[in-house]
């Protein structure tokens, strides 16, 4: 695809995306991270972001390769935590509680703040169990309880009439794109109130992205999600807000229709316009 | 031929061919070794072994009968030492890959002991077993519990069995370690995510994945271990025993051992031979059927995560 080409792309879809989702700005605010650095062993790989997530929305987070977007994402759940000579200064809030704060338990956070990952990972269990993972390990024991939750995560995830006769195969059964719903089953079983995804669809083909794409839509209803993306289309066609990334700075945040068609910033243009990235 | 045209046909590069053959030589060389062992023990002891051989203790001076206590203390020892080391093995692992952060000096000291631990020849072993535990541990028990009497300050089966297991000990840490680290980042982060603490994603996630790689490198190292006839010499081993070991401070007899007093010991040579090339084969079967447990696992485990890839 020519950048000609991508620039039409671009400036149209989002008029569809507009049409969606109307003031933006009056929705409540979720989350909000305020001059978050993080950095590794010493390397600055996020510095100063500071970016709202707004309750019920889609934030897309673009940019080029190594530009911060997924340290960023990582942050807003501590995930980050695990990652060996990590630092993390700044602040993060979720309903206005700050979840790096001294007495913070990050695990209580990842159950609220859920996640799923770029290369879709289903533990080596049945259906059922990889769905039923957070809330067994969560202290769900009756058993009635788990077969309604677990059904209800995976039609939420858009997976129950492909798997609902096979519950007790192993996930790993399953094509790609089904593992990838899977992993969302297993995250919205928990109920979190925030979903992050990384690339959820970037190893899918065409149409098992346009099902994530689909559910994406549909979930916004009951979460807040962030979900970062290497395809600006994609961005474009799931989210009211983006945020566009680039060496480790937030260069700038805005409503899709806005960042796609009018942007503020000269690297933003260029970037959406295909000349670099 | 047109001018200019590169040609196809070039001379026979004698480096490659000389190299080649000197690694074929090599790999037949190892074949050969294995298959003489194989064979001379296959041969010599296949004749030997019967029912009787296998279940009956030797009489006349050992110079007919069978082997059955040195079976018996050999599968006892075998199974104290995997009783003592791997929990402990499978600890430090787990330590060392979750828990100790890469600067972490403890860890650093950890992972350099078990290294040098590795590399102590198994005599040492031997006479550390004796100076430390029969004479500092068995005998202060004695002193502590039983007045002096020498119940626990001697040669016998848990001395030998402590002893063996710190010899199996760094190859258990090692490829428990090895393991552990083999099991995809995707899927720890897999179980954070949705709130698991550190201790449930290794216990529900972690560990049954490299459950697989754990047994494998575990039955490896204890079947190693069982073989070794050094660290039990001063340590509980018995040249002769008329009844079983019931009790941890008995002594016992083992196949290994039984090798070396049949081939050192006897009174009469040739009609031991036979009795000696026995109980080789008894002895090398045991390890083997270990080393299959091993291979069966190892290709069970792996044909489970290929259907993950």
């Amino acid at each position: 695809m020519t950048a000609t080409e991508l620039t039409l792309q671009a400036t149209r879809m989002p008029a569809v995306v507009a049409a969606t989702s109307p003031t933006v700005q009056a929705v409540p605010l979720k989350m909000r991270a305020r001059d978050l650095t993080v950095g590794y062993s010493g390397k600055v790989a996020i510095q100063d972001v500071s970016i709202d997530v707004n309750q019920n929305v889609v934030l897309a987070l673009i940019g080029p390769s190594g530009c911060g977007k997924s340290t960023f994402l990582r942050s807003l759940n501590r995930m980050n935590d695990t990652v060996p000579g990590v630092s993390v200064s700044g602040h993060v809030e979720l309903d206005g509680e700050p979840i790096y704060g001294p007495e913070v338990d990050p695990v209580l956070v990842r159950r609220r703040v859920g996640m799923v990952f770029q290369r879709s990972n289903p533990f080596p269990k049945s259906i059922f169990e990889n769905v039923a993972y957070g809330l067994r390990i969560a202290g769900v024991r009756d058993r009635a309880v788990l077969a309604e939750r677990v059904e209800r995560a995976l039609r939420h995830a858009a997976l129950w009439d492909e798997v609902k006769d096979r519950l007790q195969e192993s996930g790993l059964r399953l094509s790609g794109g089904q593992q990838q719903r899977l992993c969302i089953a297993r995250a919205l079983a928990v109920e979190p109130e925030v979903l992050l995804m990384d690339e959820p669809a970037s190893a899918l083909d065409p149409i098992a992205t346009a099902k994530i794409e689909d559910l994406i839509a549909h979930l916004r209803s009951e979460l807040t999600i962030v979900i970062v993306t290497h395809n600006m289309q994609q961005a474009a066609r799931v989210s009211q807000r983006t945020g566009f990334f680039y060496m480790g700075r937030l260069v700038e945040v805005g409503d899709t229709t806005t960042i796609f068609t009018r942007p503020k910033e000269r690297e933003t243009e260029d970037y959406i316009t295909g000349r670099f990235g | 031929m047109p001018a200019g045209a590169r040609k196809l046909v070039g001379k026979v590069r004698h480096g490659d061919r000389a190299l080649a053959a000197a690694t074929v030589g090599a790999a037949v060389i190892i074949l050969g070794m294995l298959a003489i062992i194989l064979l001379d023990v296959i041969v010599g002891g296949a004749r030997t072994i019967s029912w009787e051989f296998i279940s009956q203790p030797p009489r006349k001076g050992m110079t007919e009968g069978g082997i059955f206590p040195a079976i018996f203390g050999t599968v006892a020892l075998t199974l104290l030492m995997t009783i003592a080391a791997v929990p402990a093995g499978v600890a430090t692992a787990i330590y060392l890959t979750e828990y100790a952060s890469m600067q972490s000096r403890v860890a650093r000291l950890v992972r350099v002991s078990v290294a040098n631990l590795a590399g102590v020849p198994s005599i040492v072993f031997g006479l550390f077993g004796l100076g430390f535990f029969i004479s500092t541990v068995g005998r202060g028990i004695d002193k502590v519990a039983y007045g002096g009497q020498s119940v626990y300050g001697r040669p016998c089966l848990i001395w030998s069995a402590l002893t063996l297991a710190i010899l199996t000990l760094p190859v258990v840490v090692v490829s428990t370690e090895e393991a552990i680290l083999s099991v995809p980042r995707e899927l720890r982060e897999g179980s954070l995510a949705v709130g698991a603490t550190r201790l449930q994603t290794i216990v529900r996630v972690v560990l049954p994945e490299a459950l697989g790689g754990i047994l494998t490198g575990t039955i490896l190292a204890v079947s190693r271990g069982a073989g070794e006839v050094a660290p039990i010499l001063f340590t509980g081993v018995a040249y002769y025993l008329p009844q079983l070991p019931t009790n941890l401070n008995d002594q016992f007899m083992n196949l290994g051992y039984h090798v070396y007093v049949l081939a050192t010991q006897s009174p009469d040579v040739d009609r031991t031979k036979p009795l000696l090339y026995g109980t080789a084969f008894v002895l090398l079967v045991l390890t083997f059927l270990l080393n299959l447990i091993a291979i069966y696992i190892r290709s069970r485990s792996r044909k489970r995560s290929r259907a993950s890839a």
